[in-house]
Order: structure tokens, then sequence, then C-alpha cells
């Protein structure tokens, strides 16, 4: 280990560091990069340039590859050949599972966000009362999140089957049974519930770990105040929780585009439970292998995402520079 | 979460350690019904997917999954396990264990770098590596395959001679991918860690590796720990990767060989919760275990210092 020279002069700290020795190239002017050695300069690129390039290459230079080749018609086996902006054409007016997969997108980010997330928010609010048993609560609570969604999908098809599932059992409309699964007018809901129970979970463990890293002393400062226990959460702790939040807004917008597993693992995502997700894959490595016109549901889904991704880089930029 | 006896403490000297639970009061009844009952619900279906892997198929069929059992037996289990689970398993393990540790020691080591020093462009990196994790899978697909099959790999790392179809090429998408989450925890984690301590070993003649090695990553082990649990159950859940990169059946990791115990005209659920249970079980395990560090590792991120 070389040390550097350029140390910062007012820490008068004893060095115990083995003296300065190959310093290599000029001192730089830039303000942290100065006391970096050649040594540092070529551990920082190493081990910051591998996973920067396994990145661009494995998922932003085929993701750019996919936009190419929306624009085009490729079956996978024959060269591909030009076909402008026909696959998007097409999508919009005549491919007609699109627009219903863009609802049930629409909507699994509606659920996950105005009840799912919600949801665990206030479970990690109860259970950070110093309450008993409050161990066996989160565990339980937190345990499905652990959980595959494609074994979430046939877990709902033990508890949603027409014929013996236990939800019909218990609602006693075995007489008359709801296909809670099969009826597409509300398969997408039942879907979302064992969506929701997982994901509820995941939220309340992210909060609850944030809670208790609420300084006390701020509550009980506000509590001094005269500020009431909901102005206390909402004024005081839920801005503190500003980190959490934003991991949580991240994690809720993700889990809505990429879900995927449950209803392949249902059925296939299909009658009713379309997703764009599923679209994607069923063009390119389905049987029809439409590789272009899957490009361009998967361009589409990533357009959306980049709205998000956008609204939410943005919000780190400006986080970053206070 | 221990009860303590000791008297009430009024006074801001003694402030939360010895401050006592609320006294019982009909609002805190309240509470622990409504949480007694939603933690019941929750596990219910977990429950239900154990309890119908017990019961053959011909009971469910005839009294449905919410009846008394009139057998019960570990049948479907050594039926499950009969069909080659444990070599599914340790094919999940070979694909796990290497990402997870690579995506923990990239991701740990790009966001200290871009927490601690002035690196050009580093902001447009954080971005790279964040934006890179909220991208659709699915708009990778064909052009990884693509790829993959056209870089040769030496035999003893891959039979098929290419990075299609082989555990490391599942390795590094899953790495590539994963790194961008976790370089954003740790990068906003790390930023929490007070620079006076990087300074501090600085002055003690700490070189760049040295300074991520000994002072921050010992400091950041609870998010990892954390990430780790978080990692390990993502990428053993995964089966899109495999599904897509891979074409080798025996290859496959457990959660994308579950779908084998689904018939191709009769699927015997019993079984396929059996199979179920028994995926589920590692995860479950893991999170049992690391539980406790779980929680106590997020929170150490938001008030260090």
């Amino acid at each position: 280990m070389t040390a550097s020279p350029q140390i910062n002069p007012k820490t008068d700290a004893p060095r115990t560091g083995p003296a300065p020795s190959s310093r290599t190239g000029p001192v730089r002017e830039r303000r942290r990069l100065r006391r970096l050695t050649g040594r540092d300069i070529a551990v920082l690129s190493v081990l910051i340039g591998l996973p920067t390039l396994l990145s661009l290459l494995l998922v932003w230079g085929t993701t750019i590859a996919s936009i190419g080749l929306s624009f085009t018609n490729y079956n996978g086996v024959t060269p591909p050949t030009w076909a402008g902006m026909r696959n998007y054409d097409i999508i919009v007016t005549i491919y007609e599972p699109f627009w219903r997969a863009v609802r049930n997108n629409v909507l699994w980010l509606g659920f996950l966000s105005l009840i799912a997330t919600p949801l665990g928010l206030l479970l990690a609010v109860l259970l950070d009362r110093r309450i008993r048993f409050g161990r066996f609560y989160q565990s339980a609570f937190y345990m499905p999140v652990v959980l595959s969604l494609a074994i979430v999908g046939f877990i709902a098809q033990l508890v949603y089957s027409r014929d013996y599932g236990a939800l019909n059992a218990m609602l006693g409309k075995t007489a008359n049974p709801v296909d809670w699964l099969g009826d597409p007018s509300i398969n997408i809901w039942a879907v979302l519930i064992a969506v929701g129970w997982r994901h509820a979970g995941y939220v309340m463990v992210l909060y609850l770990a944030g809670l208790k890293s609420v300084d006390p002393e701020l509550k009980e400062a506000a509590l001094i105040d005269g500020a009431n226990e909901r102005q206390t959460f909402f004024r005081v702790v839920f801005p503190v929780l500003r980190p959490v939040n934003i991991i949580v807004v991240v994690i809720t917008v993700i889990e809505a585009l990429r879900a995927f597993d449950i209803v392949y693992a249902i059925n296939s995502g299909r009658n009713g439970l379309e997703l764009l997700s599923v679209l994607v894959t069923a063009n390119i490595v389905g049987e029809a292998s439409r590789i272009g016109f899957g490009s361009a549901i998967a361009v589409i889904l990533l357009l959306t995402s980049l709205g998000f991704v956008i609204a939410y880089l943005t919000q780190i930029i400006r986080e970053d520079r206070r | 979460m221990t009860a303590t006896t000791a008297p009430r403490a009024t006074t801001a000297s003694t402030p939360t350690i010895t401050r006592r639970r609320k006294p019982f009061s009909p609002v805190r009844a309240l509470l622990y019904v409504f949480l007694t009952a939603m933690a019941l619900g929750w596990i219910a279906p977990l429950a239900l997917a154990f309890y119908a892997s017990l019961r053959p198929y011909a009971d469910t069929a005839e009294f449905g999954y919410m009846s008394l059992p009139h057998q019960l037996s570990f049948q479907y289990y050594k039926q499950a396990w009969d069909a080659d689970l444990l070599k599914y398993f340790v094919n999940s393990l070979i694909i796990a264990v290497p990402s997870v540790l690579l995506v923990l020691f990239f991701a740990s080591f790009v966001g200290f770098g871009i927490s601690r020093y002035k690196i050009p462009g580093r902001k447009t990196l954080l971005i790279m590596f964040t934006a890179g994790n909220l991208l659709p899978p699915q708009v990778m697909v064909t052009p990884l395959y693509t790829i993959y099959r056209n870089i040769p790999v030496p035999e003893w790392l891959s039979s098929s001679g290419t990075l299609y179809d082989s555990y490391l090429g599942v390795i590094l998408i899953h790495v590539a991918f994963q790194t961008g989450f976790c370089v954003f925890v740790l990068y906003n984690y790390m930023q929490t860690i007070p620079t006076e301590l990087t300074e501090a070993a600085l002055v003690d003649g700490a070189g760049v590796w040295r300074q991520y090695w000994q002072v921050i990553l010992p400091l950041t082990r609870p998010a990892l720990g954390a990430l780790a649990t978080l990692e390990f159950t993502w990428v053993y859940n995964d089966f899109l990767w495999a599904l897509v990169l891979m074409s080798t059946g025996d290859k496959y990791p457990v959660t994308s060989a579950l779908n084998n115990l689904r018939g191709q005209f009769f699927t015997d659920y019993n079984l396929l919760a059996a199979g179920s249970v028994l995926v589920a079980l590692p995860t479950l395990i893991v999170f049992f275990v690391l539980q406790k560090q779980f929680i106590s590792g997020l929170t150490l991120g938001a008030n260090k210092g």
C-alpha cells in the first residue's frame, strides 16, 4: 500500500503507513483524484470497468439491438428485412391482445402502488410500535416475498381452483362455484391479490427497517412540540424515510412492468391475463418466431419503463446535487 | 423486542431503552386482533400448499382442498424427489452462488468508487447501472441469444462450446443485470458513511483497495447481508433466463425445472404443491437464518454518523 504525499494538511494524525514511494503521474488538480497513485487508478479502472463493460454489452447493447430489430421483419433464420414502422402499426391497430395487455399492466401498477404498497407501509408502522410477538407477525408477512412468482402462481391455483379451491369452499360457493382464474373478467384481480400478498410483505420489511433507523428523539421532539401521532408520522417520520421511499417506488414500478412469471405459471398469460412481457415472449420464443414484431412490443414496454426511469433518475440527480 | 419490567420512565434522561410498552387498551387489543387476522391470512396459502402436498389427488378431487384429510403421506415428496430434484438444486447453486458473490463484489466496489472519488462520468455510471436494472428483461432476450451463440467458450466451461446453454452465460447476465440494483442501494448506503473515515484511512496511508476492503466493506456488511439475501432469492427464483438461454433440460435450475412436474395433459396439483414446497424450502431457510441480520441490516443505512 503506497501512501500519497498529498495528505490533507489539516489533519495532524500520526502517519503510521509506509513512506510514500511510487508516485506516478503528475499531481492532479481534481479534488479527490489528486491523492490517487497509479496503482489506485488501476484498481479503480479495472474493478469499475469490468461490471460497466458487462452492463454495456449484455444489458444496454442488447436493448439497443432490439430497438433496431423492431423495425425489421425477422424470423431468426433468414436475414432481417426492413419493415419501417409496420410492426408498430400492426400492434396498435390490428393486434388484438395488445390493448388488453396494456390495460393489465396499468392495473398491475395501480394495484401495487395504491393498495399493496400502502398496506405494506401500514403493517410496518403497526409493527414498529413495540408489540408482542413482533417477530412472528413480521415473519408471517414477509414469508411470501422469498417465494418465486412462479410458485406463487402454483399456490394461487390451489386457492382459486373452481372445483376444489379453498376460496370457493370458504365462501360457501361450492354449489355455484366462481372460476376465479378462468373467468377473464375477474381473473386479473385474483392474480393481483396474489401478487399483492407478496408485494406488501416486501414493502413492509423495507419500511420497518427504515422506521427502526429513525432517531427516536426526533419523534419525541415532535410529540413534545404538541404534534399528535399522525402528524408526527406524516410530517416528521415519513420525510426522513425518503431513501426508503425511493427504493419502494422503484421496486413497485419494476414489479409492475416486469410481471411475467405468475401469469405464465397460471395459464401462459392468456384469456384475460395478457401482459406486455408475455406477448413479447410469445412472439419471440413461440412457434411464430416473429422476432421483429416481438421486439416492437418489447420496445413499447421499454418506452413505458423509460418514462418512469427518467422521472426517477432526475430525482436521484437532484438529490445528489444537494 | 424484549419486555422490560422496569417502571415507566418519564424523564428525558432515560429515553428509549427503559421505556415500556404502553399499557393494554382497547385500541391496542384491536391492533392485535387486526395483526393476528392478517398474519393468519398471510400464512394460509402456504399452509394450504403444504397441506395439499400431503394428500393424494383423489382425496382433494373428491372433497376439495378445504376438507379434513382421509389420508396423509409424504408420497408426493418422494415422487418429486425421484424426478431428480436434487440435481436441479445443485444446478441452481452453481448459478446462484457465483452470481451473488460477483454481484456483491462488483456492486460494492462501484458504489464505493463513485461515492468516494470524483471519477469522471460517475453520475453517468450510476444512471447506467440503475436504469439498466429497470429495463424489462424481454428487451434483451433475442440479441442476447444471438450473441451467446457466437461467443466461443473453452470446453471445460461449457460443453456446448459457446456461452449459449452454459452456466457461465446465465451467470453473466445475472451479474450484468443485478449489479445495477445493488450499485444503487450500496451507493446510497455508502453515502451515509462519513467521509472522515476514509480520509482517516488515507492519512494512515491506505490505498484505494485497502480503503475499500478494510474500511468501507466492513461498515457495509449489514447492507451486503441484506442484499445477499435478496439477490440469492432473486437469482434462485428466476426462471426466464435459464429458459431462454439454455437448451439442455438437465442443466436447468430447479425453479425452471419445476415445470417438468407438470404433465402434458393432466396436472396433479398436489404433486406440484409438493414440488413447490421443496423448491421454496432453500429460500425459506435463507430467510429464517438471515432474517435478523436482514432486519437490523438496512437500519444502519439511514442514520449513520
